[in-house]
């Protein structure tokens, strides 16, 4: 087995050996100093891929995926761990473990069963991992519903408000979707071979595999819809909002900055990639649902008080456009999909880190219930401001690159349907202006709103490393767009030819 | 004879045993020492089962072993062995403990005749005599009124589905002038004139099956029968009794009536959603574990029957795994509720509030069985209910498989209710910590392991794979 897949074995066993080691510790500064080396070693791995990565494409190797590893598996039926990375696969990986890494950092005050919090938080994010490094169907819906569950213990327990409901409604959502999907993937095993003998898992494979169009046509919507729950699909995106706002701080930054990416990647690499005759066919459909979860979830978001259902509803919003970018089945916006999904898996982070933070010192999430916070916690502020104006697509940040991308890409599209819905989903962009600058504008500006909050102190340490971590992410890829996006660019030939096969 | 019944001579090696021990006189107070031989006796037991069993017939054909049938026979084994470890808590105090075990193992010997019967009447007499100790055990507690109950019940309805089940098997044998599985399945052939006379007779003898196996519209004993009975009965009836009628089941339908398959297909079909969308509602609101995992067990079922649709040796493999899953699960929970049940007498959801306070370790256990009941990864339900479904996916019947699979969501939420109720509510009187005995324990470290282990080694189903057929 060459060194470079050991790399990618290691995303799994690096979370699993610090969920071992936490089992054994007991004391809660080693809890949480178990956590963060653990999550810390997955960050320098995640960038040692990157760097591997990039190493060997500018060095001429153009094989669709990179250090590949297999194993077999369940041997009778063909289920193999087959794991390997494309560009798309590498962006994700990157984004979980630096969304992880900074959650760590984030819950540091959580203080009601620790050791436990940090176990579900791991497990959740080794699960992510697992899900965007598998090429094999199997393991990918196993890390898929590997993925659902701790949320729901994260939740329920160490959550907020409606901790109960909003727990049971987000896994029997997502789990529903799952259930569409496991009848879409096990279609997809049962097609893989036309001559009926040596059926299989492998995305390569299927790939490959031209499937009869009767059948895409019922396991197309299947998967697209199965994948889109968890990725926000208007109308079933009414976990989100409930499931945030109730989850704990690193729950929502790990499950709006990954785990809704889950979503966007498998719609991508699994429903386009590999039934893209029915893509071709049906993504009107889910064009016109995504345009509408753009509007809405924008428009909602205006009427909005409470800071965490403020960001639960603009994801809403930017992960339709990643939607968007997918259903229009061209590179670019492709590309600008995928760019988005990193953009917005930071930049939602970021806001759920800082409103944990700032519901800490204030204890309300209420906007009109504050005001002038800037003066007073200037960094959390500060911060606050910046993930704002990357959110509303200010140059110079990572929303501005994916967001522009998704509608030059959309634009290309030169059918009255495809430029109605370009144009209509463009409007969010001001929307979302309006609705960042007036949170901003009611309680980080003007005047301090109770005595007390001039006894407030502004970030901590830990804090500090959590906010430092994501926002030099947003820095980065706003100033340096294109080392990312030409490595999703290229990774999308494969979808781009089977779209057009 | 000997080898091909070995499994069988085993256990009436066992019986003469215990019935021996019965008869030595003294020491009725303290049943620890004879517990332990007994569960050692049951251990080697099982341990037999992993010397390689050699393919024949015996009676004329009647009784067939090979391969697949002692590995069966052995998860059987296997299953009894853990629930005896887990009665032990509530056995040590019992003065009728030898009686216990001589009911099980009788129902256990009548069990592995009904597998390896080949010929209807051989499966009748396997069956009935699984069943009668059954409905003894069921009432084995003799000073409580509930027991009785529940041991009435269960004989009633036996008797009933039996009668059914002669009935039917009469009919078939004046159809086909035969009770062996081969030649009816010479004369069942399936052509359209002959479907007129044997879906009568097929049916009713599904009838009796249906009875055992508890599907959907024979399964209204089961709840009361479950509650009713001491706990490591309903366990016994909900896992391993269960199980032995399915494999036999399989046979019977993969063997006797594999030219018939458009004729049965669409009877399991209909069961199959109408046994797991009706077990599942009435599983949403109980608040007795026991006649919340009898309801969750009959939906059990109804995914148990999508495998077996598969008709293939996916489908059989399939099955024969996830009956080992179950018995991880299953028993897991059961073992749970058993050990709470015997130090507290306390069997309702609303005494498990809080309890991951007070005893983590149960709770923890009671959290994965229950993930595993609802096939949720990494435990090993996951990959027993999706290989089901991967069985009839084969086949084509993805509608039935989406029915599942929302039915699985169904079931999720109520096995989420006992999470949430173990480590989201709080309580004023949570279950006080408590130490059960080494034997429950041990029985539970089994399941834990099990339930996490379990789908990770793909040998175990490549094997069961590589000894399954299909039609």
């Amino acid at each position: 087995m060459p060194a470079e897949s050991n790399m990618l074995l290691a995303f799994i066993f690096i979370p699993l050996l610090t969920l071992l080691c936490l089992l054994a510790v007991k004391d809660l500064n080693r809890i949480r100093w178990i956590s963060a080396a653990g999550m810390g070693l997955q960050l320098l791995n995640a960038i040692h891929l990157l760097v591997q990565f990039l190493i060997e494409r500018s060095s001429g190797n153009l094989d669709p995926v990179l250090f590949e590893i297999q194993e077999e598996w369940y041997t009778a039926i063909r289920i193999s761990l087959h794991f390997g990375v494309d560009g798309i696969s590498v962006v994700m990986v990157v984004l979980t473990a630096i969304v992880t890494f900074a959650g760590i950092f984030a819950s540091w005050t959580v203080s009601y069963w620790t050791k436990e919090f940090y176990f579900s938080l791991i497990l959740l994010s080794m699960a992510s991992f697992g899900f965007f490094i598998s090429l094999d169907l199997f393991t990918l819906f196993f890390f898929y519903e590997l993925a659902v569950i701790p949320m729901y213990l994260l939740i329920g327990i160490w959550g907020s408000g409606t901790k109960e409901y909003a727990a049971m409604k987000l896994t029997l959502m997502l789990m529903g979707g799952s259930a569409l999907l496991m009848v879409g993937l096990l279609g997809l095993y049962f097609y893989s071979d036309p001559t009926g003998t040596n059926y299989t898992f492998d995305m390569l494979k299927i790939a490959s595999v031209k499937i009869p169009i009767d059948a895409q046509r019922f396991f197309f919507p299947l998967i697209f819809v199965g994948f889109g729950i968890i990725g926000a699909l208007f109308p079933l995106h009414t976990w989100s909002p409930d499931g945030h706002s109730a989850a704990p701080t690193a729950a929502s930054m790990v499950h709006a900055g990954v785990l809704m990416k889950l979503g966007g990647y498998g719609c991508l690499k699994v429903a386009t990639m590999l039934l893209p005759e029915a893509a071709n066919e049906m993504s009107w459909i889910f064009i016109v649902l995504a345009t509408a979860g753009v509007i809405y979830g924008a428009y909602t978001t205006i009427i909005q008080t409470d800071l965490k259902y403020i960001n639960a509803y603009s994801s809403v919003s930017h992960c339709a456009l990643v939607l968007l970018g997918i259903c229009m089945l061209n590179r670019t916006a492709m590309t600008g999909a995928v760019l988005q999904m990193f953009s917005h898996g930071v930049m939602t982070a970021l806001f759920f880190s800082l409103i944990g933070m700032i519901y800490e010192r204030s204890h309300t999430r209420d906007i009109t219930r504050m005001g002038g916070l800037l003066k007073v916690i200037p960094y959390l502020g500060t911060v606050y401001i910046i993930a704002g104006l990357c959110s509303l697509g200010l140059p110079g940040f990572s929303g501005f690159v994916a967001e522009i991308t998704v509608f030059i890409g959309a634009f290309q599209n030169d059918d009255m349907f495809h430029r109605v819905a370009t144009i209509i989903a463009t409007t969010s962009i001001v929307v979302t202006a309006v609705y960042i600058l007036r949170v901003v504008g009611i309680f980080l500006l003007g005047p301090v709103a109770h005595e007390e909050y001039h006894s407030l102190k502004d970030a901590r340490w830990f804090e500090r490393v959590a906010t430092v971590t994501l926002l030099s992410a947003i820095v980065i890829v706003g100033i340096y767009p294109f080392w990312f996006s030409d490595m999703i660019y290229e990774s999308l030939g494969g979808v781009v030819m089977n779209l057009g096969r | 004879m000997l080898v091909l019944l070995r499994y069988e001579f085993i256990l009436v090696a066992l019986i003469v045993i215990f019935l021996l021990a019965w008869l030595i006189p003294g020491k009725s107070e303290d049943r620890s020492l004879s517990l332990f031989w007994i569960n050692v006796l049951l251990f080697i037991n099982f341990l037999f089962g992993f010397i390689p069993v050699e393919e024949g017939v015996l009676f004329n054909n009647m009784f067939y072993t090979n391969e697949a049938i002692g590995v069966q026979k052995m998860l059987l084994n296997f299953g009894a062995l853990i629930i005896s470890l887990q009665a032990y808590d509530w056995l040590k105090s019992n003065r009728n403990a030898f009686e216990f075990y001589l009911l099980l193992i009788s129902t256990l010997l009548g069990m592995f005749f009904m597998i390896s019967a080949r010929n209807l009447l051989m499966l009748y007499v396997g069956l009935e005599m699984a069943t009668l100790p059954l409905a003894a055990l069921a009432a084995f507690e003799t000073d409580s009124k509930r027991s009785a109950e529940s041991g009435i019940k269960l004989i009633l309805n036996s008797v009933l589905s039996s009668a059914i089940f002669l009935f039917g098997l009469a009919l078939l044998y004046g159809e086909t002038g035969s009770l062996h599985f081969s030649d009816m399945a010479g004369k069942l052939t399936g052509n359209p004139d002959g479907y007129r006379d044997t879906t009568l007779s097929l049916l009713l003898v599904f009838t009796g099956f249906g009875f055992k196996i508890s599907i959907v519209p024979f399964h209204l004993w089961t709840a009361d029968v479950y509650e009713g009975a001491p706990v490591s009965i309903t366990s016994y009836l909900s896992v391993i009794s269960k199980s032995s009628v399915v494999f036999v089941f399989i046979s019977f339908l993969y063997i006797a009536l594999k030219n018939m398959a458009p004729l049965w297909i669409p009877f399991l079909m209909v069961t199959s959603v109408l046994t797991m969308t009706l077990g599942n509602i009435f599983a949403l609101r109980q608040q007795n574990m026991k006649r919340f995992l009898a309801f969750s067990s009959i939906a059990q079922a109804g995914y148990i029957l999508i495998g077996i649709l598969g008709a293939s040796a996916l489908g059989m493999s399939s099955v024969i795994f996830f009956v080992l899953i179950y018995i991880f699960s299953n028993l897991g929970a059961f073992g749970v509720v058993s050990v709470i049940s015997a130090q507290t007498g306390k069997e309702n959801l609303d005494d498990y509030k809080g309890m991951y306070h007070t005893n983590p370790m149960l709770s923890l256990l009671l959290l994965l069985s229950m993930f595993s009941l609802a096939g949720v990864p990494p435990t090993a339900g996951f990959f027993g209910k999706l290989f089901m479904l991967m069985a009839a996916a084969g086949k084509g019947y993805y509608i039935l498989i989406l029915i599942a699979a929302l039915n699985m969501i169904i079931s999720l939420y109520y096995y989420l209710r006992i999470i949430k109720s173990m480590f989201m509510d709080k309580s004023e009187s949570p279950i006080a910590y408590f130490r059960s005995s080494i034997y429950s324990r041990i029985a539970l470290v089994i399941c834990f392991a099990g339930i996490i282990l379990t789908g990770f080694f793909s040998g175990i189903f490549d094997y069961f794979y590589s000894i399954s057929f299909g039609i």
